[in-house]
């Protein structure tokens, strides 16, 4: 039940009965009416004050003067939509940028690993005279893991190219085979099944796997009956025993789906100079991990003299397993951090400048209020809540900007990269996020308060009373905004021309000249399990079989199939030497590629000399290879290299093959190096059990890819077939393509940013110069001053920041390009048409920003302005 | 008149004082505001002095804590006026604020007292 409260009107009806009371008593006492009322005032004291402490006692005094200072802020902002909107714009986009990046940051190097006390766990891997992390062995793991002290376990992984058999065919499967202890190191349960059970990673033990929470979903619906069951992997049957919970990532193991127990079964287990494994160990409590390298590599001397053969110079090496998970990606997180940042920080000071703009305006305002007895605590208080109603209306749209800056930063990764950091995915606004935007919500917040009362609590009241006075706050804040915005301006001209230079080299990247048609090639990565082709004579036979399948098929041209992919790497690279020449000792390197007969007239390449192999060519035969003409121009200048004989750097008689042929140059390194010589192989002659099938379509390519794929499972169910692709998608898709659109998108994110936020700034320090020379445009006005010259007067103001800007930004801008030179392509560093049409956009965004207050100065009214002081 | 004289000699009222001065004025019936003042003076031989836009806070205070009860009448020469009147639960807290008062003017007095004399002997 709620009593009425008493209103403030029946408490004054109470005071002035009083008075009467009183003013009654006093007559009575021998007073004059008028003297007995004086009297009985006097004696009261401050009845105004008594009732507004009524007043106030019923409410909660400042919760009181914050809604009337929202309310006026609220009226304020509405009053000035340009100004809200602007600022509001420039705190979301800097907060945005912030923020987005910052969630990268948390994902990778802030939230922890999600294993059981991630501090104690490590990396370990073996170094070399040469390298500092090479894999160690096996049998020197289990030398290790017995001899160590200072791990309270080890265990190690490896990769495998595991095929699945499904109703539908096989199916490669992202898998590592690890040792049984491996979840118990990291601290991982399953989440339904067991774990391996200690020495089930023995030669003798069972075929048992772990499978991830996905596999789990997609194989076995997500029933519970999935343990027990057995999945067929590269031909042999395993028996499912646990299942791992869903967030449990492994970001050295490339998202695998299938954990094996591992068995040292692979041939290179048996050797203690075969190097395949990695391992992990968790530091025993209190060891350091230097206590744990010092302990390992005095292991690793010990045996070194025990095995000098295979041991020699090999040391130890320990690091965080954290810190080498997100090793690569710190620093360029750390620096896109203080880029935004360093945004963030260029659109508060905009925002700021625009609120000492505001500030300037409304000097009258404060002082009249001040006039009144508002205390500087009151208009403080005015300028706090202002602050924050422009950040909380910054804050929201921010968020929303980050969120989805996020979503498009993740698309610039590709999807080798994204596998290999797993943390990234399910990036959105956690808790982490939230608080940070938060905290920086704060600080703009602060710094939009501070500004203008440090600029009110700068200038005399009476000063603003008369508006006449200018103090040298003023001009102060003239120098130091103009300062800031040639620096943003600066700033703006190198990151265009950065995203200029960027934008540029991704457009000649994509246009370079491939050397074959790219549109109607379909591909598919093949992969024949081993136990069924263990070598050579069956991998050819099948591969026979495999391309005669796939040519029948109706809307095939030509097919072929070679090692590695055209346009994709400069890898595969190989040690060959001319035979009959003398030898000065240099290697020549080339691009080896093991190709079959159909793979030239597949691409329609350009034979240039001599012939290409035949499906004939085979281990019975002679060993014959073609080479490309860069190989034929720079090693055989002016002869016919067709007949000569090449080999291996000492030109052992088995490595001895025939040049028959040479092939116009077509791109088989990645699209930005360089034209190397390439040496072709037949693939008859050296055959291998994974490689790339390429087909020339008459239809549309993409079409076709089922018919491949369901072909050669027709054949054989047990073959591995890796999603297919087009040649067009995969030269779109190539790390070369993704790192040069990623960089030039991000440049052009940020410069694109920068871009209004010195438009902003500009704007800010004109608008702020013309309010502060109104009274000397009046003059000039009045004394006979066209309005156009005004309007020059204010431009020219912008023009000579304008120019300062561009002229530092454009010596910026060369250093820049030349920093950028390594991820420039067909650019040169000081690209005079960029250059030029970025100091253009600068111009015109110049003359916009300052149009405004430039159209203001020039409507001057000069009475109004002169008799207004 | 002596009001200038007067004026020296008063005392302003301690914290929270106020509150049992006035429920004690009420107990000999109700009264308005004004009179609840002169009373308070009159009995302290004009030695307390009463803020009087304190005094009306301090009965919405304890009419809000429901130990008095105020209500609009008539006083004794016609003028409209608040009465207020001591509510039962407002002579009980009266009670227990005289016995709390007592005690702490008698503690206070035997510290005077007996720190009065070895100071003294001291200096």
């Amino acid at each position: 039940m709620f009593k009425r409260r008493r209103s403030v009107d029946d408490f004054a009806e109470e005071i002035k009965a009083h008075l009467e009371l009183e003013a009654d008593e006093l007559e009575s006492g021998g007073a004059s009416e008028d003297e007995a009322r004086r009297r009985a005032r006097a004696e009261f004291g401050n009845a105004q004050a008594a009732r507004e402490r009524f007043y106030l006692r019923s409410r909660v005094e400042w919760l009181d003067h914050l809604a009337r200072d929202i309310r006026f802020a609220f009226r304020q902002l509405r009053k000035n939509p340009g100004f809200s909107f602007a600022a509001i714009a420039v705190l979301a986009l800097g907060i945005g940028a912030c923020v987005a990046v910052f969630a990268f940051v948390d994902a990778a190097l802030i939230r922890p690993l999600p294993y059981a006390d991630p501090q104690r766990l490590v990396h370990v891997t073996e170094s070399e005279m040469t390298s500092s992390k090479v894999n160690i062995s096996y049998l020197d793991y289990l030398d290790w893991k017995r001899l160590n002290t200072v791990l309270s376990s080890m265990d190690v992984f490896t990769g495998w190219d595991a095929l699945l058999s499904t109703a539908t065919g096989t199916e490669p499967l992202p898998a590592l085979r690890v040792s049984a202890g491996f979840f118990r190191t990291l601290g991982v349960a399953p989440v339904l099944g067991r774990d391996f059970h200690p020495g089930e990673d023995s030669l003798t033990g069972p075929n048992v796997v772990v499978i991830s929470y996905g596999f789990w979903q997609r194989q076995f619906g997500g029933n519970n009956d999935a343990i027990g069951q057995t999945v067929k992997l590269s031909g042999a049957v395993h028996t499912v025993i646990g299942v791992l919970p869903k967030d449990f990532e492994f970001a050295l193991g490339n998202s695998p789906e299938i954990w094996a127990a591992l068995k040292p079964e692979d041939e290179c287990e048996k050797h203690r100079d075969c190097h395949n494994l990695y391992a992990v160990g968790r530091l025993k409590p209190g060891v350091s991990v230097q206590t744990a390298l010092a302990n390992l590599q005095s292991i690793a001397r010990q045996l070194e003299i025990q095995y000098p053969d295979t041991n020699r110079d090999r040391g130890a090496s320990v690091m965080l397993l954290s810190k080498m998970i997100v090793g690569d990606i710190r620093p360029i997180l750390l620096l896109l951090l203080s880029g935004a940042g360093l945004l963030l920080l260029i659109a508060c000071v905009n925002v700021s400048s625009l609120l000492v703009v505001r500030a300037e305006s409304r000097k009258r305002e404060l002082a009249v209020r001040g006039a009144l007895g508002a205390s500087r605590g009151r208009l403080a208080s005015q300028f706090i809540t202002e602050g924050m109603m422009l950040v909380s209306g910054g804050v929201l749209p921010g968020l929303a900007l980050a969120v989805g800056a996020m979503q498009i930063l993740t698309h610039l990764i590709s999807k080798e990269m994204i596998a290999r950091m797993p943390f990234f995915e399910g990036l959105g606004a956690n808790l982490h996020v939230l608080t940070f935007a938060a905290v920086l919500a704060l600080l703009a917040a602060v710094v939009f308060s501070v500004t203008p009362i440090l600029q009110s609590m700068s200038q005399d009241m009476r000063d603003g009373l008369t508006e006449g006075g200018r103090g040298s706050a003023g001009t102060l804040w003239r120098r130091i905004g103009g300062r800031l915005v040639v620096i943003e301006l600066a700033t703006t001209m190198v990151l265009l021309t950065g995203a200029g230079l960027l934008g540029k080299s991704l457009y000649q990247l994509l246009h370079v000249e491939i050397g074959f048609q790219v549109d109607h090639l379909a591909t598919l990565h093949v992969r024949l399990p081993g136990a069924q082709f263990p070598g050579d004579p069956e991998q050819i036979a099948f591969t026979r079989r495999l391309l005669d399948r796939i040519e029948s098929l109706p809307g095939v041209r030509a097919v072929g199939v070679t090692s590695v992919l055209p346009a994709y790497c400069g890898c595969n690279s190989d040690w060959v030497r001319i035979a009959d020449r003398p030898f000065d000792g240099n290697h020549i390197t080339v691009d080896e590629r093991d190709v079959t007969a159909g793979f030239f007239r597949t691409l329609s390449t350009k034979l240039l000399a001599g012939r290409y192999f035949s499906d004939a060519e085979d281990a019975s035969r002679p060993r014959v290879v073609v080479i490309n003409h860069d190989f034929a121009r720079k090693y055989f200048p002016g002869e016919d290299p067709v007949g000569k004989r090449i080999g291996d750097p000492t030109l052992s008689p088995e490595s001895m093959k025939q040049i028959i042929g040479v092939v116009e140059d077509f791109r088989e390194g990645a699209l930005d190096d360089e034209q190397q010589p390439v040496v072709y192989y037949p693939f008859n002659q050296y055959a291998s059990s994974g490689y790339e099938v390429i087909v020339r379509t008459s239809q549309e390519e993409h079409s076709i890819l089922p018919a491949l794929t369901a072909a050669i499972h027709q054949l054989n169910m047990d073959v591995g077939v890796e999603q297919g692709s087009t040649m067009a998608d995969h030269i779109n898709d190539s790390q070369t393509v993704y790192f040069h659109r990623s960089t030039a998108y991000l440049v052009a994110g940020f410069a694109a940013l920068a871009l209004i936020l010195s438009a902003v700034g500009l704007y800010g320090v004109i608008a702020y110069s013309v309010s502060q020379r109104t009274r000397e445009i009046g003059v000039r006005m009045a004394l006979g001053a066209q309005r156009s010259s005004v309007h020059r007067m204010v431009l020219r103001e912008a023009a000579w920041l304008a120019a300062a800007g561009i002229a530092i930004g454009v010596v910026c801008s060369v250093a820049f390009g030349e920093l950028l030179r390594g991820l420039l392509f067909g650019v040169r560093a000081w690209d005079i048409p960029t250059l030029v049409t970025v100091a253009i956009v600068l111009g015109l965004l110049t003359l916009f920003a300052s149009y405004i207050p430039a159209h203001r100065a020039a409507s001057v009214n000069p009475v109004a302005a002169l008799r207004a002081e | 008149m002596t009001t200038q004289k007067n004026t020296d000699d008063r005392v302003a009222l301690l914290q929270g004082t106020l509150d049992i001065l006035i429920l004690k004025t009420l107990v000999l019936g109700p009264c308005h505001g004004q009179g609840v003042a002169r009373s308070i003076q009159r009995q302290s031989e004009e030695v307390f002095f009463v803020d009087h836009g304190s005094l009306y806070l301090a009965l919405q205070r304890l009419e809000d804590k429901k130990w008095i009860s105020g209500k609009w009448g008539v006083s004794e020469n016609n003028r409209k006026a608040r009465f207020y009147s001591l509510t039962a639960k407002g002579r009980d807290h009266l009670m227990e604020k005289i016995s709390d008062w007592q005690r702490l003017t008698r503690a206070m007095g035997l510290i005077l007292r007996g720190n009065a004399g070895p100071s003294s002997e001291e200096a």
